[in-house]
């Protein structure tokens, strides 16, 4: 039994996604002659400048996990929400820039588990090129699950075919320009994605009354929780203890989870988006990719995360409270009745907050635009993971692997392969996915596993030259375990024993999903770091001249003096951090 | 940008942001005064007005594109004093007549 469509589409919105359709697929043909060779196909032949690079950074990364599960996210934590960003993103963005952008570029590696065997042996760049691989094409998956699940919920539209219109479009436009056309269409989503949700927020916040009119209104709902008045308007100041903040996490676990072992581990060490800063015309424009992609990056929230708060508190009153909260409804059991936790509360769908603030602000027309908004993060979400699987496979397991020695023309045959395979493997993946609530918390499990301990193994690899391959193979390996481990033994509150944690036995209870995430993922960081140290201080190391160029004590300083004052990386770092302390601090 | 990789991204964006200005902004025009329509929106003709933004956006990465292509077009080597110094060494080593 299917329920009836949440809403209907007028011609006009169908006009609006066959031009969206037209445009992604025109870059696409437009740059079918420029891809000759395996560098034009993989790495955009590192010709482009530093804007187009730094947009495409985050772009790559804004895919459904950010659309939709940060206004998940946002309908459920709140303005605190925005951690992931000033936190857990504009740092290590920061860092990369500044510090690792040398290595990775200068290195002329070609993606980053070609930059592990540069540094360490063959080893340690498959094990991290063959979970990566796995890890693009899942992360792919529950991208395509998600969008197929919400057209058919929102529209009507079937599952199968919302599926299967969308690979093949994202297939098109890779398999004719490559990396340059998912990175083209990168940008152009990108900013369908900032013109799609800045007016849902202007007219939801005009709905409410401003933020004064939402900050009141979210402090009943916190109230009525049993949770400080301030707790979804203030990102720090509840923060002290895990039970006064709707994360239920405290800051410590935050900043050293969150803030430094998830973020650095993905932003850092994530081929997905440092295939784009590679794809730069030099060096000063690999730096500045984060760098210039973090100014938008900070204010990301304001678009991603406010529609999901105020999705909460728009047109309560009108619902009775089985149905939902606001705008966000119940989940369905089974049988159609709302969904129950442990305490008797009416479990939510927060994935559809974001969702439901479109179909119940936008009219005819700008829903069209709103919705195609949505579809081009999922796909600029799935090209991203898709150019970077293909890489990674033809570079760092076919060719290292499987056929040494090919001719390019034979590489660049396999990387479309490839993607073709990559696509297949990823709609395979969409009808596995879908047992979680909140795709950005299981999405931060599977980073927590296999990023977490990979920040160690790079920052002794770059910044410790006696580190060896053999330490960096055991670490990583035992990192992994690490938090298997510590995620099967504890369990966050209230959550029966399965998936979400416990299969070892539980030891410790953590008060939410989130808390217990970041702590595996320290326990992760800080089992490589040290299996790494002692493993290597037992093994030979290599000699110094095989990593200059690799380390940072064995490496030329890049030298800046040359640019004007406003180009060099270092200046834009500072104003980048500035600014993100000024926000933390107006929404303290 | 736009010697690189042959394609200046302005221009699909700009043509883009264009044609949907024109779109979702006429569609607004011609549902103006409509108060059902609009129900949803709190009263305010969002199509036309965000239709409208759209479209300068639009106008303005097309002129943008338009100017750069014209600043970096290809000229004659000898419109250039680098392209003249070229063009005489070039000469004396036999390269060129």
């Amino acid at each position: 039994m299917a329920p009836a469509p949440v809403t209907h589409l007028s011609p006009i919105d169908y006009v609006i996604m066959a031009v969206y359709f037209g445009a992604v697929l025109g870059v696409g043909w437009g740059l079918r002659s420029l891809t000759r060779t395996s560098t034009d196909f993989f790495l955009s032949g590192r010709s482009l400048p530093a804007w187009i690079t730094g947009l495409a950074f985050i772009s790559a990364n804004l895919g459904a996990q950010e659309v939709i599960g940060m206004g998940a996210s946002g309908a459920k934590y709140g303005i605190a929400t925005s951690h992931f960003y000033w936190v857990g993103a504009i740092p290590a963005m920061v860092f990369v820039g500044l510090f690792m952008m040398p290595f990775y570029y200068g290195s002329r590696a070609r993606s980053v588990p070609e930059f592990l065997r540069l540094r360490f042996d063959e080893k340690t760049r498959t094990l991290n090129a063959v979970s990566f691989a796995v890890m693009t094409v899942f992360s792919s998956g529950v991208s395509m699950y998600a969008m197929g699940k919400l057209l058919n919920l929102l529209l009507g539209w079937s599952f199968d075919l919302s599926v299967l219109v969308a690979a093949v479009i994202v297939l098109a436009y890779i398999l004719l320009g490559g990396l340059t056309s998912a990175i083209y269409n990168e940008v152009l989503q990108f900013f369908l994605i900032v013109f799609g949700f800045l007016p849902l927020v202007a007219l939801g916040l005009y709905a409410v009354g401003g933020w004064e009119g939402l900050s009141s209104k979210l402090a009943e709902v916190a109230t009525a929780r049993g949770l400080p008045a301030t707790a979804y308007t203030h990102t720090w100041s509840n923060l002290g203890d895990a039970s006064r903040n709707p994360i239920g996490v405290e800051w410590f676990g935050l900043v050293m989870g969150l803030g430094f072992v998830l973020s650095f581990g993905y932003w850092c060490t994530d081929f997905l988006v440092v295939q784009r800063a590679m794809a730069a015309d030099s060096m000063t424009a690999a730096r500045r990719t984060p760098l210039i992609a973090a100014l938008p990056k900070m204010l990301f929230p304001f678009l991603v995360i406010l529609p999901g708060m105020i999705a909460l508190v728009l047109g309560a009153g009108h619902e009775t409270a089985a149905a939902g909260q606001g705008l966000v409804p119940a989940k369905l059991a089974a049988n159609g009745t709302p969904l129950l936790d442990g305490a008797g509360h009416v479990v939510l769908d927060y994935d559809l907050a974001t969702p439901m603030m479109l179909v119940r602000l936008f009219p005819a027309g700008m829903l069209g635009l709103g919705l195609t908004a949505l579809l081009a993060s999922f796909m600029s979400g799935m090209a991203g993971n898709v150019t970077a699987f293909n890489t990674v496979w033809t570079y760092d397991i076919y060719q290292s692997h499987i056929r040494r020695g090919a001719s390019d023309a034979h590489y660049l045959w396999m990387g479309r392969v490839a993607t073709v395979a990559g696509i297949v493997l990823a709609v395979a993946a969409a009808y596995v996915a879908g047992a979680f609530n909140n795709i950005m918390d299981l999405l931060q499990l599977v980073f927590a596993f296999v990023n977490a301990p990979l920040f160690a193994t790079f920052a002794l690899g770059m910044f410790w030259k006696r580190a060896t391959g053999h330490g960096a193979f055991i670490g990583l390996v035992a990192g992994t375990l690490a938090a298997a481990i510590h995620h099967g033994l504890t369990l966050p509150a209230g959550v029966p024993v399965g998936i979400k944690g416990g299969y070892l036995g539980v030891v410790h209870t953590f008060p939410s999903e989130l808390a217990q995430t970041f702590w595996t993922a320290i326990i992760a960081w800080v089992t490589c770091f040290v299996v790494t140290i002692v493993v290597s201080l037992v093994t030979r190391p290599r000699p110094e001249d095989e990593l200059r160029g690799l380390v940072y004590s064995l490496t030329p300083r890049p030298n800046d003096q040359g640019l004007p004052f406003r180009q060099r990386p270092a200046v834009l770092a500072v104003v980048v951090l500035a600014l993100t302390l000024v926000l933390n601090l107006v929404f303290f | 940008m736009s010697s690189a990789s042959g394609l200046d991204i302005r221009l699909p964006i700009g043509g883009l942001f264009t044609l949907l200005g024109l779109l979702v902004g006429g569609y607004g025009l011609g549902t103006a005064g409509d108060a059902a329509h609009y129900e949803r929106s709190l009263g305010v003709n969002i199509d036309l007005w965000w239709g409208l933004i759209m479209l300068v956006f639009g106008v303005l990465l097309l002129r943008f594109a338009s100017r750069a292509r014209q600043a970096t077009g290809v000229h004659p080597a000898a419109d250039s004093k680098e392209g003249q110094d070229t063009e005489k060494r070039e000469h004396r080593m036999g390269l060129e007549r």
